[in-house]
């Protein structure tokens, strides 16, 4: 077992930009949420076509049960995630994804009455493509925060494989401790995960990535490893902290010192990069047949008792406010996901998604955007060696053609450039609106 | 303030803001940056009026205020909001940084409106100009008034009975000497020049100052002392005589770092530098004026765009094609 820490191979952000990390619940057990009355639940949780409702309203429904899906292979279904009647289908605007959407609403029971759940205790029992239609029928999507279906991850072209797999566990976001908390507590759970998509891609290598500031998460895994029959396979790597190294491109080049090709993926130089709480649920929905419809999330910044949360997919955001001791006078901002990456709401009704790791309460003041003065710290801080402030300009004056030109399909949008950035540009702000003119324009 | 549309899901009382990711913000801002800047040259500002007394206060101070009341009233002309950032403070105080210390007062003030009026404010204020407005400021004096702009006195502090002298890259420049003394006064001051290009060790503090606190880059002013030092030994010029007298120090550390008018690249940082090092001494040893740095940093500043656009980093991932 490795033990030096593996400092990151690319510039990334200087020392002098630092950003606290504020993981103030890192040591805050996960509390069960209590369910709530009533759910909303988008029917487009994922990257790729959405699904439709396979319910109509007025059923009544299972806790677990298939309510959303489509023909396409490629889509993710949606559960009911608590027991009780259908009572509308809404139009909502999902702030998070950036679009109008149907969300299916379900008032509860109280009951909770669950599906019949097949539990399987051997997973080399199954053929990979049934591994791979439950991973798919329990609607797991990556829990790193691209939402990506993991089914389509797994599935390798015909005798394919891949030589290197990482598991990923760190989680760079400030305040953000859920995958601290599932290392700690399903540590068994996120092995056995690791084993199942072991088995579905039969790599060469396997590490498992955490970051520095998780000791402890480092300990538990080398122990539940140690005693597993993957002992000997797999590699813990400890990273040093560095915000934005839970992004896959980022880790790839810690870990294994390659880069992604541009505009390409992690396979195209034979890796995968999974997330441990997407390992936890992989678990989850072949070994206990359970689908995808609770996970952790931590509660963070203006409430009064910050938490990590199990909380059922759809809960409104309001009820983790409310058990977390309701919000502080001074916040004027929520924010779902990190303070990076997040995406503000102004609706304390919209329900938490899958993939969904943070909610974050604050006080932002807004300061004026100034004009850029050439100072090159976007430069300086930017993981993936572009030019923000070329990129911010050419959006500001509509040249996206010069965007794209300049690399800007690049961008993993982590907003290190805007944090830096003394003139208050919204940088990142500017580079999302230019990707998303350039793929209307395709 | 987009408001989101509410639809079928409740809403509960209170307006919560909406503003686009990233929710948090380090320390740096415009304001933080020159006035850290406005801190540095606190060093050699102590230094001018240490040497050169009631002049240098005076200098300073008109130089200053015709830049702030002038950036004010363009501001007020082109209905702009008039943001006390300290960048026009800068201009004023490095404009007067670089004048000598009798030189009659409306001729720095005009230097100064000059600067901000047609070099900063004409292109669109501060991020847009072309040219550093305090070298262009200079510049402008220098070919108006060369008279006034090359009368040198020794350092005499706040005694009245200043005494004209040469300026040492007049006519000491050409004697190559090992001269320890001449070096030691170069260093802490005790000679005659402008007002902030005395003491190179104070303008060399401000720098370092600057470098470690990461406001301006170290690549910059190694480029260019060091291409000077190269040079001037090639030539078979006396190097440290070169590297400490003139305006090299205060051009090197405050002047080619100018965010705005350098390049943003790090290797287009040190092609700056180095290309600055090269035509200050092409100017100081062929040009018909005895200093360079002024002219070399403005010609360099022309060049910066082009400079970036050939520099930009490789992304990540990008093969080479």
């Amino acid at each position: 077992m490795k033990n030096n820490i593996l400092k990151p191979k690319y510039r990334g952000i200087p020392q002098w930009f630092k950003i606290p990390e504020h993981k103030l619940t890192a040591t805050n057990a996960i509390q069960t949420l209590p369910l709530p009355d009533r759910v909303v639940i988008p029917l487009h949780q994922h990257i790729g076509p959405p699904s439709y409702p396979v319910i109509k309203i007025g059923d009544t429904v299972l806790t677990g049960q298939k309510i959303g899906d489509s023909n396409e292979f490629r889509c993710v279904p949606v559960h009911a995630t608590i027991s009780g009647k259908v009572t509308d289908i809404i139009s909502f605007k999902d702030v998070v994804r950036n679009k109008e959407q149907q969300a299916i609403v379900i008032e509860s029971d109280g009951k909770d009455k669950w599906i019949d759940l097949q539990t399987v205790d051997d997973p080399e029992s199954l053929s990979n493509e049934e591994i791979i239609f439950k991973i798919r029928e329990a609607g797991i999507v990556g829990m790193g925060g691209a939402i990506y279906p993991a089914h389509l991850k797994l599935t390798l072209p015909k005798n394919g494989r891949l030589e290197t797999l990482i598991l990923n566990g760190c989680e760079c976001e400030p305040y953000v401790t859920a995958d601290h908390r599932v290392m700690l507590e399903y540590g068994e759970e996120v092995i056995s995960g690791l084993k199942i998509i072991t088995k579905l891609i039969s790599p060469d290598n396997i590490f498992i990535a955490i970051e520095d500031n998780k000791p402890d998460a480092i300990e538990h895994l080398t122990g539940i490893v140690e005693k597993s029959s993957l002992d000997g396979r797999v590699t813990i790597v400890p990273i040093k902290l560095k915000y934005p190294i839970g992004a896959r491109e980022l880790l790839v080049k810690a870990v294994l010192n390659k880069e992604v090709p541009f505009s390409g993926r992690c396979r195209d130089i034979s890796v995968l990069v999974h997330n441990v709480s997407t390992a936890k649920a992989i678990h989850d929905a072949v070994i206990e047949g359970r689908p995808f419809i609770e996970e952790v999330i931590t509660v963070g910044g203006g409430v009064n008792n910050p938490q990590n949360l199990l909380i059922r997919v759809g809960t409104p955001v309001k009820n983790l406010i409310e058990y977390c001791g309701g919000k502080n006078v001074n916040v004027n901002q929520i924010v779902l996901g990190g303070p990076m990456m997040g995406s503000a709401i102004t609706d304390l009704e919209t329900p938490v998604t899958k993939g969904t790791r943070c909610l974050l309460l604050k006080n932002t003041k807004v300061k004026a955007e100034q004009d850029c003065i050439h100072c090159g710290n976007c430069l300086d801080a930017c993981s993936m060696r572009l030019n923000p402030s070329l990129l911010a300009k050419y959006s500001q004056s509509g040249r996206y053609d010069d965007c794209g030109e300049a690399y800007i399909d690049d961008c993993i949008e982590c907003g290190v450039c805007t944090y830096v950035c003394p003139a208050n540009i919204p940088i990142t702000q500017y580079i999302k609106t230019a990707k998303q003119q350039l793929s209307l324009m395709e | 303030m987009a408001k989101i549309k509410k639809d079928n899901l409740n809403v509960t009382g209170e307006e919560m803001l909406n503003s686009p990711a990233p929710h948090i913000h380090s320390k740096w801002s415009v304001k933080r940056t020159m006035y850290l800047v406005i801190l540095a040259l606190m060093f050699p500002t102590a230094a001018s009026i240490y040497f050169f007394g009631l002049n240098a206060i005076l200098v300073i101070l008109t130089s200053v205020l015709a830049a702030v009341a002038t950036e004010y009233l363009i501001k007020l002309v082109r209905k702009k909001k008039f943001v006390m950032d300290g960048s026009a403070v800068i201009t004023g105080l490095l404009l007067a940084l670089t004048l000598p210390p009798t030189l009659p007062l409306w001729i720095a003030a005009l230097g100064s409106i000059f600067a901000i009026a047609i070099v900063k404010e004409a292109f669109g204020g501060l991020g847009h100009n072309i040219f550093n407005p305090a070298l262009a400021g200079r510049a402008f004096i220098q070919l108006s008034f060369p008279a006034p702009m090359s009368v040198w006195i020794a350092p005499s502090g706040f005694a009245p009975d200043a005494v004209t002298s040469a300026s040492p890259l007049s006519d000491a420049f050409k004697q190559i000497g090992d001269n320890f003394e001449l070096y030691m006064d170069l260093l802490l001051g005790n000679t005659s020049g402008s007002l902030g290009e005395t003491s190179a060790l104070l303008l060399l503090a401000g720098g370092i100052f600057l470098i470690i606190l990461r406001i301006i880059d170290w690549r910059t002013p190694l480029a260019f002392i060091g291409t000077m030092a190269i040079l001037s030994l090639v030539l078979g010029q006396d190097a440290v005589y070169q590297v400490l007298s003139g305006g090299l120090m205060i051009g090197a550390f405050f002047m080619a770092t100018d965010y705005v008018t350098a390049p943003l690249t790090r290797t287009g940082k040190i092609i700056f530098g180095a290309g600055a090092g090269v035509l200050t001494i092409v100017i100081r040893l062929w040009g018909g004026m005895p200093e360079g740095v002024c002219y070399a940093i403005l010609l360099m500043n022309a060049a910066a765009p082009l400079i970036d656009r050939y520099t930009q980093p490789k992304p990540y991932g990008l093969k080479k094609k």
